[in-house]
This record gives structure tokens, sequence and C-alpha cells, in this order.
């Protein structure tokens, strides 16, 4: 681990020292069918964006120079970032997610623009835990230039992560045990199965109560309902469980009582998270853990860290 | 445009179709499998396929310029996601104005969804108080 740790930091560190990449020449000058295609998808109607003195959606910087579909191996370039993703791919790190941009505008861009652009890497930081995965932090720059002058810079983060969802299915073994699912929690684990979260409310009164049960407590209306969880909670309490063996469990594994912000609480396994760093208060949000090909229960882990 | 610090925004709703998600990232040219194909996707992870983060920018810019009207110019715009967009949910913006300078002003931005806040963000916009410096297009009339 840390001598992969090492090889990806000085994939890194020489693409930081090497700098400023080529100035890469983009696919289209800024052009109104590109413009009229971005402002249609975003609803944008802002009329600046229109007719024959129409300027560039100042966002659209970025487009200009998206590769797209292009296989043109004319085109093909690698910016100095290049070897550290396909290191990281390599190394199962196959997941991407952005997670910060930050654009800056030194001014609009007219039609018929052409723009180059240059890419410098910042930094690697990692790995780090989050709750998509183990992932490392890459940050570049982007400067476009009109010519020689530069008009648009950018900062941009993204997430390369190792998925953790179960690889391979075929392999597993049915978990032994199976949930109490009959006419009172039907609802809940048929929620669990299309991904929601779901809390009893009773027909009657519109109490939320968990576990669910046949009467409410308050009203002794037996008329049932449910709503639907945002899915996320705080730790109200947990135990960390080392014995007895609990079958298809490898302990310790820690049990919590989960506050929902609906009001009710929920015990439920923390998952994604070492043990030492769960506490009483710790936001989380609810994560489906398929236990074999047909189980999914609901378990809780960390809000995802903040780059 | 007449605004003071603390001025609220309207609130924006999007539903996030399939058709919004795909006809997004394709008009930002970002053809990224986990945006329109949904079977690659859930093998990553996700839900299903969700927002790619230049479309969250160019809504924040929406959300910001319907509000601002034609007069307003970008001179930047800072995102940080959150939560994951996908589609079949909702996007809400809303937004304060943080703070109002002679020619500037800064727009606090946040894009909520079902699972918590997709976005927070901050816009400069140059808001017409005073004349257009001159490297900027002066707005069509």
């Amino acid at each position: 681990m840390t001598e992969l740790r090492d090889h990806l930091m000085a994939l890194a560190d020489k693409a930081v020292a090497a700098g400023e990449g080529p100035r890469q020449a983009a696919p289209h000058p800024v052009n109104d069918v590109m413009i009229s295609h971005w402002t249609e998808a975003m609803g944008d109607r802002n009329p600046v964006y229109a007719g024959p003195d129409a300027v560039a959606p100042p966002v659209m910087i970025q487009v200009w120079s998206m590769e797209g579909l292009s296989r043109d191996p004319a085109r093909e370039f690698r910016r100095p970032m290049d070897d550290v993703f396909d290191a990281l791919d390599e190394a199962g790190y196959k997941g991407v997610v952005a997670t910060n941009c930050e654009h800056t505008y030194h001014r609009y861009l007219s039609t018929g623009e052409e723009l180059t652009s240059s890419t410098r890497m910042v930094d690697m930081v990692g790995p780090k835990r989050t709750a998509l995965g183990e992932g490392y932090f890459v940050t570049w720059n982007v400067t476009w230039f009109s010519g020689d002058e530069p008009v648009a810079e950018m900062m941009f983060r993204l997430l390369k992560f190792q998925p953790v969802v179960p690889a391979e299915k075929a392999k597993r073994e049915p978990y032994p045990l199976r949930p109490a699912v009959n006419d009172d929690t039907r609802f809940f684990w048929d929620g669990v199965q299309a991904g929601e979260l779901r809390i009893q409310r009773c027909g009657g009164c519109g109490e939320l109560r968990h576990p669910p049960g046949p009467v409410c407590p308050s009203c002794r209306s037996a008329e049932r309902t449910h709503i639907v969880a945002s899915g996320a909670g705080t730790v109200y309490s947990y135990v960390v469980h080392h014995h007895p063996p609990v079958p298809g469990q490898e302990p310790p594994f820690v049990v919590a009582v989960v506050e929902l912000p609906e009001g009710v609480r929920m015990v439920g396994n923390i998952v994604q998270c070492p043990i030492e760093e769960v506490y009483v208060g710790m936001p989380v949000r609810v994560t489906y853990q398929e236990m074999d090909d047909e189980l999914t229960l609901p378990m809780w882990a960390p809000i995802p860290e903040e780059a | 445009m007449r605004v003071v610090a603390g001025s609220v925004l309207p609130p924006l709703t999007i539903e996030l179709t399939p058709t919004v998600v795909i006809s997004t990232a394709l008009a930002t040219r970002d053809f990224t499998p986990v945006h329109h194909d949904p079977a690659i996707a859930k093998a990553q992870g996700s839900k299903d396929i969700f927002l790619n983060i230049l479309t969250t920018m160019g809504l924040v810019e929406r959300y910001v310029s319907d509000w601002a009207g034609p007069d307003a110019r970008f001179r930047g715009i800072k995102v940080k996601l959150g939560v994951p967009a996908y589609a079949g949910d909702t996007l809400t913006f809303s937004g304060t104005v943080a703070t109002v300078g002679e020619n500037e002003a800064v727009v606090e931005v946040t894009g909520s969804v079902s699972l918590g806040p997709h976005v927070t963000a901050s816009a400069v916009i140059m808001h017409g108080f005073g004349e257009s410096p001159a490297d900027l297009p002066p707005p069509r009339a």
C-alpha cells in the first residue's frame, strides 16, 4: 500500500514539476450553434446569448476545449496529469467524481473567437477515505487564451476512487440472517429493495413510528401509511460488538442507534468507517448493502469528507 | 438593478429528468458514460446517471442571471459539490446576495436535492451600478 502510494505520489510530483502543458487548440471556434445547444439544455433565456451580437455564456469556457467523442489521432494530446490518471486507473481507482470547480472570467467571448488552453497540475492528496470509497483528490489549473490574451482561468478538483460496489456477485454465499418480513414490515423491506428508507406513518393522526407495528401507540388507529426518509441521520448511540460471534458478520463491528431528522430512531450497522472514528453525533447517511444476491440491508456510512 | 447585501433570490426548481441530465451533459460536450449510461453509472456505485459538474455550474449561472438580468456580467463562479444530483430527483436553488461593492456583487447559491445539498456556489457579478469596464462587451440593446 505504501509502495503504491509512493509510486502514485512520485508520478504526481513529476506531473506538477512538469509545469504548464502545451497550448492546445479548441476543436471549434466560439459559435452560435453550440451556444444555442447550451442555452436550450440549461433553460437559459438570457438574451445576450442570442442574436447577431451574441456573447457566449461564460461558464461555457470549458466547453470550447472539450474533446468530445473525437477519435482523431491527430488531435490526441496528453495533459500533464494524464500519467497520474492512468496509474490510478491501473491501481483500481477507476471511479471518478468532480468535487470543486472555480472559474474566473477576464472577459466575455464573441462568436468566431479561436481559443487555446493549457493545463498545469497543482497537486494530489490521498489516499482519503470517502463514502464513495478510498481515493485521491487531484487538482489542476487551466488557462484559456484568445490569441495570446488570457481570457479565463479554472481550478478543477476531482476524486479518483476505488468503488465499494461488490465486484464478484457470483461468488457470494447467501447471508445467513434474514429479516422477519410480515404484513407490518413488508413496506419497509420493499422500500429497501427500491432504494428508499421508509418510515411508517399513522393513517389516523399522522404520527411517525419505527419500528413498524400494527397499531398507532398515540391514537390506536390501525390505518397505516408511510413516508420516505431523506436518508440523513446522526449517531445517537452505538456499541462495538466483539462477542459473541454473529453469523455472517466479522467482529468487531459497530451497531448504532441512528436518529433521523424526521424524528424516529433506527438501529443499523455503521460501515465504511474505521471503528475508532465513530462517535455520538456523527452525521451519517443511509447506504444500501447487498448482503447476497437477494438481500439488501440499510446501513449507515459517514457523510463524504469534504475536499 | 438595485441589490443590497442580504437580498434573497427567488427560488428555482428544476426537475432532473433523464432528458435534462443527458441533454445538458451533451451540450457541455461531456460524454463520460456516468452522465448518460445508467448501467455504467450503477457499476460505479451510483444510484443512476447524474449531472456533470459543468452543468451544475451552468445552472448556477442561469439561476443567478435569471434574477440579475441581462445587464449582469459574471467575473467568476466557484462551486463545491456535495451529494450527486441523480436523474429522477429535483434540484432546488436558493440564493442570497452576500456582499455588494461599488461595481460587483457576490451571490451565494445552494442547490439541494432529496439527498441534501448538491452544490454550494458563489458567483461574482458586475451588476451595472457603474460603467461597464471596457473589456466587457456592452449589454445588447
